[in-house]
């Protein structure tokens, strides 16, 4: 209780305001590297997910990959690229984006696939294009399964990303070996807290951002689908 | 209904059991659990610090012992200095190899540095009842500032102090502890003048990615310790340093009262052997031929002639 209130102080203390190492500076950065990671892993994971949950191919292929990616442990990755690409930011970045590329590339792809069949079919009778389906039907209907994807993979990025100060002089990471390398466990503690509050907040913004994103359509067919399923399974 | 409830009993059981098994490993695979202590009264415990240079010498310590006609428990890699010192202190261990310089500073925070002797007599002192230090080894594995061949061909460098010809920005590398170091980048700055642009975190201690960086000139003064093989094949160069900025680190073995005059002699026969660059010798056999600990140590006992 005592070290977390020394942490406390140490975030509060006006002295971590000022210089290269002040907290502001170090939250934006963190945030910055996160959102540049998941920018990528979207860059990567959603046209693939989309591919695979339009035709329905591929699907074991991307769950086995994605699910031997996540087995990779992000610290060995990283050091594993530093020694090819050096030490700087490239490295983390590589291995973030690994470890974020699996949940976005579920997302997209379950969005797709837990689509009603029906609803698709009818777009593809109604005279609809491929491209117009996936655009006007599936993107939409599959946004909230994208959003939550994201969201999971945001999670893991904003606490993995304080292994880019392993090789390089970014983000809250930083606090965190500084201070258990000089025993300094208030400093350690505090940037744990802020790594905690960065990712509370980001949380929060994604449940509106899930809230907005979700067709009125959808809600209605979900309720549907909820009764539905009640009432076979009653049977 | 009935399978199902039986079919979540035994998944239940085998979690239990498994869980049960597990923890039971554990407790008799914990290097630092009472076990180690319940060990003969005429069993000498060998320790080691979690770095692999460490190992090689406490597995010398512990064929030269055997070859003696003791017992030897191994506790090797037991972690850094605040996870085994108190162990040491409280006699679960009997032989560790040591760095007098730095578990001086350990020991003694304010402790004045000096030459190898000097801080060798500080840390007789220095060190708690029942605990010793045994002859020092003139080899040594310390602190260093360190560049490339290369960078101090272009600005004609030797010492650290040397490091004021530089004129284009210095970047340090190196854990992130040293940046508060006493020898760390404020100390180059205040005591000799030397312009240090930046700091950099490459938090291997050391290790291969920050001898990449100083090889890659992404940083271009590091921290890499004395005895590290990489300074030689990586054409490295470890800035002298005169005025004793590091502490001297000589291989120094700490025991316990359980090390007896015959023990004692072994171990002092083999610090007698263990030379400056003969350290530097056995880590390349590590970390270049990827040899064992035990076998760099039996070969190196046959090869002195402290083992038949």
């Amino acid at each position: 209780m005592n070290l977390f209130a020394d942490a406390v102080a140490w975030i509060l203390d006006p002295a971590n305001y000022t210089g290269p190492n002040a907290i502001p500076f170090r939250l934006l950065q963190h945030l910055i590297f996160t959102l540049v990671t998941l920018v990528i892993a979207s860059a990567i994971a959603i046209p693939i997910g989309f591919l695979i949950g339009h035709t329905g191919r591929g699907r074991g292929l991307a769950v086995t990959t994605s699910g031997g990616l996540r087995a990779i442990p992000t610290l060995g990755l990283l050091t594993l690229v530093a020694l090819y690409v050096g030490i700087g930011a490239g490295a983390p970045l590589v291995a973030l984006t690994v470890l974020a590329i699996p949940p976005i590339l579920a997302g997209a792809y379950t969005g797709f696939e837990a689509i009603d069949r029906r609803t698709v079919d009818a777009a593809r009778a109604v005279g609809m294009s491929e491209l117009q389906i996936v655009r006007k039907v599936e993107i939409p209907l599959g946004l909230p399964l994208l959003i939550g994807g994201l969201r999971s993979a945001t999670l893991q990025v904003i606490a993995t990303a304080t292994l880019a100060a392993y090789v390089s002089n970014i983000g809250l990471g930083r606090y965190l070996f500084t201070g258990l390398k000089t025993r300094d466990y208030a400093e350690m503690l505090g940037g744990s807290i802020l790594v905690i509050g960065l990712a509370l907040v980001l949380e929060g913004l994604f449940v509106l951002i899930q809230r907005f994103v979700v067709p009125k359509g959808v809600t209605a067919g979900q309720i549907g689908a909820l009764r539905n399923a009640r009432s076979t399974s009653t049977r | 209904m009935f399978t199902v409830r039986k079919g979540r009993l035994a998944l239940v059981s085998a979690v239990a059991v498994g869980a049960v098994v597990a923890l039971a490993g554990c407790a008799s695979g914990d290097p630092l659990d009472e076990g180690t202590s319940s060990a003969g009264t005429d069993t000498i415990v060998v320790g080691s610090q979690d770095y692999y240079s460490n190992e090689i010498i406490a597995e010398i310590y512990a064929q030269a012992l055997e070859d003696g006609g003791f017992t030897v428990d191994r506790q090797f890699r037991i972690g850094q200095r605040e996870a085994y010192l108190p162990e040491i202190e409280s006699g679960s261990i009997d032989v560790f190899p040591e760095y007098s310089g730095s578990l001086l500073q350990a020991l003694e925070a304010d402790a004045p540095g000096g030459t190898a002797d000097e801080v060798y007599t500080a840390l007789e002192g220095a060190l708690p009842d029942g605990l010793r230090v045994l002859d020092r080894a003139d080899a040594s594995d310390q602190n260093s500032w360190t560049v490339t061949q290369a960078f101090a061909d272009t600005y004609n460098l030797t010492d650290i102090a040397s490091l004021t010809n530089v004129t284009e920005p210095i970047t340090v590398g190196g854990n992130s502890e040293l940046e508060s170091r006493p020898y760390g980048p404020t100390t180059l700055k205040e005591k000799y003048g030397i312009e240090i642009a930046g700091f950099t975190p490459v938090e291997d201690s050391g290790g291969p990615l920050t001898v990449k960086a100083l090889v890659d000139n992404e940083i271009q003064l590091a921290n890499i310790y004395t005895a590290d093989p990489n300074i030689k094949s990586n054409n490295l160069l470890a800035l002298e340093d005169p005025d004793g900025l590091f502490f001297p680190d000589n291989v120094v073995p700490v025991v316990s009262d359980k090390v007896d005059e015959k023990a004692a002699d072994i171990i002092n026969a083999v610090s007698a052997e263990l030379g400056a660059d003969t350290l530097v010798e056995l880590n390349a056999e590590s970390v270049n031929d990827q040899t064992a600990a035990t076998s760099i140590a039996t070969d190196w006992l046959k090869e002195v002639g402290l083992v038949s």
